[in-house]
């Protein structure tokens, strides 16, 4: 009875180690890595809602009587195409990033920003 | 690696699901280039994370109530492959009953992407466009030409030690394209349709940029040919709503295209599918150019750099 559920658990536990990922590290790759994993569930979430029991893939032919549901499929399909090009603006934003600060690690550039800015404000009290 | 292979995992049970046309495209996407992305990027960020004093307890305390809540959620959800699940109920049988009617084509997923909701196709095409623009603002670099004949030099005398490689990929990369033309027109009645067709088309020239060096890739294949590339499918897609506009229908109303409406479905389907085919395809090759063009320009700068340093 209850077991029926099993697909929204693994959903689940995947969107968490995903979310623990991009909580816990401060490496922005493996930040990203996060994401995708967090956008993978997601997707899993759409297409086993999508399945159903003796249906086979919604593409019409003869002597099928059930289809699996088709509309998450299309949802999904773009989300993928359009994930790995968002993916790829991250990405190229942490490049920037390493060539700017010479690090991915969330605190060493929080770190620069701060003594960036403490030095700005020492040269405004001292003009 | 790993990424790849949870790329091709994942593919392999969306098959076992019955959604054929996401497995295509995972397979595609998530086991060859989003793998590929995350290698050139590691290799110019540096591949050990630094230890770091954040407390992962919070983190996890977080994470485990969200779950906590997130699977109390799911009690009340319909399970898994029922066929009364309220999503099961409202559009889709609509699709699955008349679509054959309506549009024509067998593959009842490419009739729901391209013509009953090509709006929001239009959509996803116009952000995959946006993101290639937002990576060629970030990583686009004004090459010096001279830069590129030593880069050139180097490159010739790294691909002489992949000989096999190098002539087994020069055999295979026509068949790739071939396969993705299939793809692109056999979308109607199969699995298959644009956005698979663009990655496949992509990953064969991205293979022929890895074994020949970029610079030759790029001599083949024209950046700023790809760019304009990337603008015509979108292009080509609004021009279709707007013809159907001009015909006097709704905007992407293909039954307005021609006489019998099936065959302006049809046609509307096909012009747009080569859109979307085209924008996904030069996108993800612009992004790919750009990525390894920053790499290879900052080895460059760092061997000269040692030159000038031991001199």
């Amino acid at each position: 009875m209850i077991i029926g559920l099993f697909n929204h658990w693994i959903v689940i536990i995947l969107m968490m180690i995903g979310l623990y990922i991009v909580i816990a590290h401060g490496n922005l790759i493996k930040k990203i890595i996060g994401l995708t994993i967090f956008q993978t569930s997601v997707f899993i979430f759409y297409i086993s809602i999508a399945k159903v029991d003796g249906g086979t893939a919604p593409i019409l032919a003869d002597g099928i009587t059930q289809y699996s549901n088709p509309l998450p499929h299309v949802l999904i399909l773009t989300a993928i195409v359009v994930g790995i090009a968002t993916t790829a603006l991250g990405l190229s934003l942490v490049v920037r990033i390493k060539e700017s600060y010479n690090s991915i690690e969330e605190e060493e550039i929080q770190q620069q920003d701060n003594e960036e800015q403490q030095s700005k404000n020492k040269a405004e009290e001292n003009a | 690696m790993l990424a790849g292979i949870y790329g091709l995992l994942s593919a392999s049970f969306f098959v076992a699901m019955d959604a054929v046309d996401v497995a295509f495209t995972e397979a595609a996407v998530g086991a060859g280039i989003s793998t590929l992305l995350m290698l050139v990027v590691i290799s110019m960020t540096g591949r050990k994370e630094k230890p770091t004093r954040h407390k992962p307890l919070p983190a996890f305390f977080v994470v485990i109530i969200t779950g906590g809540l997130l699977i109390y959620g799911t009690l009340d959800m319909p399970h898994f492959g029922s066929e009364d699940a309220p999503i099961h109920n409202h559009t889709s049988p609509r699709y699955i009953n008349d679509s054959m009617q309506e549009i024509g084509i067998p593959n009842i997923v490419t009739s729901v992407l391209a013509s009953y909701r090509a709006f929001d196709t239009f959509g996803e095409v116009v952000v995959i466009f946006t993101a290639g623009i937002g990576v060629l603002t970030l990583l686009s670099v004004g090459r010096a030409k001279e830069n590129d004949e030593e880069i050139e030099s180097i490159n010739d005398s790294m691909h002489q030690q992949h000989l096999v490689v190098r002539i087994v990929a020069k055999m295979l990369i026509p068949f790739i394209f071939l396969f993705a033309l299939y793809v692109q027109f056999h979308g109607d009645f199969g699995p298959g349709g644009g956005f698979q067709a663009g990655v496949i088309f992509a990953s064969a020239i991205i293979l022929y940029a890895m074994l020949f060096g970029l610079v030759t890739a790029r001599k083949v294949i024209n950046q700023t040919f790809i760019q304009f590339i990337a603008a015509l499918g979108v292009l080509l897609y609004g021009s279709v709503g707007i013809a159907s506009l001009m015909n006097g229908g709704n905007f992407l109303d293909y039954n307005v295209l021609s006489s019998n409406p099936i065959t302006g479905q049809h046609l509307g389907i096909l012009i747009i599918e080569w859109g979307v085919g085209c924008t996904v395809a030069s996108v993800m090759v612009v992004i790919f150019f750009n990525f390894a063009g920053r790499r290879e320009r900052k080895q460059h700068k760092n061997k000269s750099q040692n030159k000038e340093s031991s001199t």
